[in-house]
């Protein structure tokens, strides 16, 4: 078995540093005499960077965790209804107006993460069970989906439509230090919550059952996934809107490198979907296209590919 | 000493009460529907009765700590399932999940258990790939990894062919009657509970029918009241095998 971590270690190492130089002005590490490269870097490219870990991170986390949880290699942090209601608490802030505030928007977006995973505690919470939750979840993802269409709809202005249109499809373009502060303390609370959930969804390896028989507490658990995946993929859209795919992505790229326990895939899909992140969002930023190309639409376009491969070869595996 | 008390779980038990001692293997037998799965969950802490208790060594099961539990009883539910492609080895040490143990110690117990269920050869085979003998005896070895005084098992035999049957509840008496582990077994084949089963429990409708040496339990007077079958014991001493008279 390949130790990944190390590997993953090495390669974000190199993909920051890439990341740095990299843009619409490349900065020559050894001639820096590009006009305000300083500036480009701290104030631009540093936090893009740390935003793009910190968000690829979390995605990464929550997919890995999602996953052991559903016992299901096609889950993904979508299904738990909390980026819809992050991303609905982003539109609402859009439609009322308050997002020309800086810290607004964010906070809308955590709002709605958060009445997502109460409403998700709510119906779900009380039994523990795996199935009523996931149904939990698909009713919260697509009520917020319909309220997010209604606001889209009934937007006041033509230009708050555009912008929220636009912000839905997920970007890292235009962030700054105040997003990286937001979304750091809350991604790491998250991890380590995910983390401290590895146990239980070792257990549940085995079937629910099985896995109660070994001391994991279900109600317990499911709150920990609740709260982990709530505050990453929570913290995450509110900071850059939707991104897609990589909680369904990394998880399956990392999994041959590891003994296919679910505890030892979530730091491993941490780093690795913070790599995914930084590098789709560092083409993003140099392929030569009129408008910079979005985060949340590049990563569909690989991501949708990659899901259809993932059925084709499941299919020939159940045939 | 495994002890269920005027267990009654609303439509699938009718006060049932029934002690389980360690160091022997007893066989819940009796036909569909007759709530022996629901007695063995119940003496495994995993559904809490509507009235009546289980008490484990005089303490309240209900009272013991999910992980203090899972430490003292093993338990193997009927259709075992195992998600991701773990191999042997990473799956028997999924049973060390209730112990925070050393990961020497961990490594050790594991050693154990699959020395225990002769594994060895096939520790770093897929689980998924394992023939149905194979497989049963890496989840039986995941349960022995936790050192539990006690091993529940729902239909172990199920999907195995008769050699393997017979494996598998050798291994399983011998483990009673070396180490003094409690095995308490659902069991349908009525000739293996006949003949490895120290004591058996038939349950009918909710009910205790019959409990006792296999030889009296399940007669075929209790098995005709029981199963609305009718048959006889072929055999005298050593195994006995069932024969339809009906």
């Amino acid at each position: 078995m390949i130790r990944p971590l190390p590997l993953l270690l090495l390669a974000l190492l190199i993909a920051v540093l890439l990341s740095l130089l990299a843009g619409r002005v490349w900065i020559n590490p050894l001639h820096p005499d590009t006009p305000n490269a300083l500036i480009i870097l701290t104030e631009l490219r540093l936090p893009r960077a740390l935003l793009a870990l910190i968000v690829g991170a979390g995605l990464g986390a929550a997919g890995a965790a999602m996953q052991g949880y559903l016992r299901n290699p096609l889950a993904d942090p979508g299904l738990f209804g909390i980026a819809p209601g992050a991303a609905l608490g982003a539109v609402l802030s859009f439609w009322t107006g308050y997002s020309a505030a800086p810290w607004t928007l964010p906070l809308f977006s955590l709002a709605g993460a958060a009445g997502a995973m109460a409403l998700l505690t709510l119906i779900a919470g009380r039994n523990g069970g795996v199935a009523l939750f996931t149904l939990a979840g698909m009713m919260i993802a697509s009520l917020a989906g319909a309220l997010m269409s209604l606001a889209i709809s009934l937007s006041p202005t033509p230009f708050a439509m555009s912008e929220i249109v636009f912000w839905l499809m997920g970007a890292l373009t235009d962030r700054g230090w105040h997003e990286v502060w937001i979304a750091a303390p809350l991604t790491l609370v998250g991890l380590v919550v995910l983390r401290l959930a590895g146990r239980g969804l070792d257990a549940l390896t085995l079937g629910e059952d099985a896995a109660r028989s070994m001391g994991m507490e279900p109600r317990r658990l499911q709150a920990q996934l609740i709260a982990g995946v709530g505050l990453t993929v929570g913290a995450g859209v509110a900071v850059a809107g939707i991104i897609g795919f990589v909680g369904l992505m990394v998880p399956h790229l990392v999994r041959p490198f590891t003994n296919h326990r679910p505890s030892a895939l979530i730091v491993p899909s941490a780093l690795a979907g913070a790599l995914l992140l930084l590098v789709a969002d560092c083409v993003c930023r140099v392929l030569p296209t009129v408008s910079e190309l979005r985060l949340g639409i590049a990563l569909s376009l690989l991501g949708a590919p990659f899901f259809f491969a993932l059925l084709l070869r499941m299919r020939r595996g159940l045939v | 000493m495994l002890v269920a008390q005027e267990l009654v779980v609303t439509k699938r038990l009718e006060s049932v009460s029934a002690s389980f001692r360690a160091g022997e293997v007893t066989a819940i037998c009796g036909p569909n529907g007759a709530g022996k799965s629901t007695l063995l969950a119940c003496l495994a802490g995993l559904l809490s009765p509507d009235r009546g208790s289980v008490t484990l060594d005089s303490a309240l099961l209900s009272n013991l700590a999910p992980a203090e539990r899972a430490r003292l009883i093993g338990f193997l539910p009927q259709t075992p399932e195992v998600a991701w492609d773990l191999n042997v080895e990473t799956l028997v040490a999924l049973g060390r999940l209730p112990w925070r143990a050393s990961p020497e110690e961990d490594a050790a117990a594991v050693e154990a258990a699959i020395e225990t269920m002769d594994l060895a050869a096939l520790r770093y085979r897929v689980v998924t790939s394992l023939s149905g003998g194979e497989r049963a005896r890496a989840l039986v070895a995941r349960v022995l990894a936790g050192n539990p005084r006690w091993l529940l098992a729902d239909e172990p035999l199920a999907n195995l062919d008769m050699r393997h049957q017979m494996l598998l509840l050798g291994a399983l008496r011998g483990l009673a009657k070396q180490q003094g582990l409690g095995v308490v077994l659902v069991l349908h084949d009525l000739a293996q509970a006949m003949n490895f089963a120290d004591r058996v429990l038939v349950l009918v409708d909710g009910s205790v029918l019959a409990d006792g040496t296999p030889q009296g339990a399940l007669a075929a007077d209790v098995i005709a009241a029981g199963w609305g079958v009718e048959v006889c014991w072929l055999g005298k001493d050593g195994a006995k095998a069932l024969a339809t008279t009906g």
